[in-house]
């Protein structure tokens, strides 16, 4: 294994030829991408999924019952499903394809949470700000979705966690985040200690995001 | 004129090709199966470590949990499927998808059990204790039974994610329902009625886990 190329290259040798700064920049890029892909989606079912959830919550009955039937389906269909369909069965370029996808099925997550956490205001909240004259979207916007929110936080921040972690599916359908930046260099440096060097760093790329991510949360969850 | 994407005939052929899609279903079932019942191992014993008083049991428990909630399904699955291969272990993709799925879920599952205990009020475990219980029946005996009402609703819930990241084998050729129905949509480009009935097929094995959930949430709900 040693002798790779006929050069006399230790496995010292090899990783720091994995660990050029060209490949660096080429998987930051890659994670670029990841994030992109992530904070789109994230962004897009932020709005969506905040209306879908108070519709849920409580909305006409009709319209609840039709939020209520887009989560359940969406929630129990691989994510990986939409990341295909959207992919193959629309014209959209691949990278708005996976936001797209990324954003049907995440919708359906943060109307959940969305959901729990106006379970979690009391129904005197609501009386109270109607006795002021607040109409039913001005008590929902001023008085009920900001005390939720904060109880939103912790679920929201494992969901980003979920969505970054899962956009590297998207490799599938050929779109060069981290995950397929990785995939590529290994094709170009196939020995054991580089491959085994590539996948640590492909994880502790991931890592340091979301446990960054995750510790970030926590703090902001209990300074509110 | 170009047929619509939900063309009759593409239906036809579903139909009529349907062993493809019931081998797939199969093995996602089976694998499913398989890694649940690791990660229910896996996780019942990193969650009692992880509730232990013992440092020694509970830093590699938080080890565990952290790395494999941070970092994506995807790179773990590739690393047994591409990169084991280069310290000349090669796993069946069957392997590679009980062992991925379940060690992955494990680290949830753990999370789940060790709340679960923790719920648990200290009383039990002094009076199981004064009684001449030692740690490890007080365990078996007086705490787990009493977990089981807080920890089953996640636990489902826990249940149908995985059944839902089996479809990572698809990316490693696996063999699974997403890859069958990808691949044989593939060769022909009946795209939209495979994926429909693939949809369906999850929907089958997920719905009514989360059916059940949302009945015991709403029970305990009432009780509480």
């Amino acid at each position: 294994m040693g002798q790779a190329n006929g050069k006399d290259f230790g496995g010292a040798g090899m990783i720091e030829e994995l660990l050029q700064l060209k490949n660096l920049v080429f998987l930051l890029q890659g994670l670029g991408v990841t994030l992109l892909i992530s904070a789109g989606s994230l962004a897009l079912s932020f709005v969506f999924g905040t209306f879908l959830g108070v519709l849920r919550h409580g909305g006409p009955f009709a319209a609840a019952k039709a939020a209520s039937l887009y989560i359940e389906v969406v929630r129990n269909i691989p994510n990986l499903l939409f990341i295909l369909a959207v992919r193959f069965l629309t014209p959209l370029p691949p990278l708005a394809a996976a936001i797209i996808a990324f954003t049907i099925f995440t919708t359906a997550a943060v109307a959940e949470i969305v959901r729990g956490g106006l379970n979690s205001i009391p129904k005197g909240q609501w009386e109270a700000a109607r006795s002021q004259g607040f109409s039913t979207v001005g008590i929902l916007v001023h008085v009920i979705l900001p005390q939720a929110l904060r109880n939103m936080i912790p679920p929201l921040a494992s969901q980003a966690i979920t969505v970054i972690k899962d956009t590297s599916f998207v490799w599938v359908v050929g779109i060069e985040e981290l995950t397929g930046k990785g995939m590529i260099l290994m094709g170009m440096y196939a020995t054991l200690p580089q491959v085994f060097t590539l996948f640590s760093l492909l994880a502790a790329m991931y890592f340091a995001v979301n446990y960054g991510l995750s510790r970030w949360a926590r703090l902001v969850q209990v300074k509110a | 004129m170009n047929p619509g994407p939900f063309a009759l005939f593409k239906w036809e052929a579903v139909a009529a090709e349907w062993p493809v899609f019931a081998t797939g279903f199969g093995t996602t079932a089976l694998v499913s199966l398989l890694a649940l019942l690791l990660a229910l191992a896996l996780g019942l014993a990193f969650g009692m470590a992880g509730a232990s008083t013992s440092k020694g049991l509970r830093g590699p428990t938080r080890v565990y949990v952290e790395f494999f909630q941070n970092t994506p399904l995807v790179i773990q699955v590739f690393f047994l499927y591409n990169g084991l291969p280069y310290a000349g272990l090669v796993l069946p993709v069957f392997a590679v998808g009980v062992l991925g799925v379940g060690i992955y879920h494990g680290a949830y599952v753990a999370e789940i059990i060790r709340a679960g205990i923790e719920a648990v009020p200290k009383g039990q475990k002094e009076a199981a204790a004064s009684q001449g219980f030692n740690a490890w029946q007080t365990m078996v005996h007086v705490v787990l039974p009493q977990t089981r009402r807080i920890v089953l609703p996640p636990l489902a819930n826990q249940a149908v994610f995985l059944i839902k990241n089996t479809s990572v084998l698809a990316m490693v050729a696996g063999g699974d329902l997403m890859y069958q129905a990808d691949s044989w949509a593939a060769g022909n480009l009946y795209y939209g009625p495979a994926y429909v009935v693939t949809g369906l097929l999850y929907l089958a094995l997920c719905l009514p886990l989360s059916r059940w959930v949302r009945r015991m949430e709403k029970t305990s709900a009432v009780q509480a």
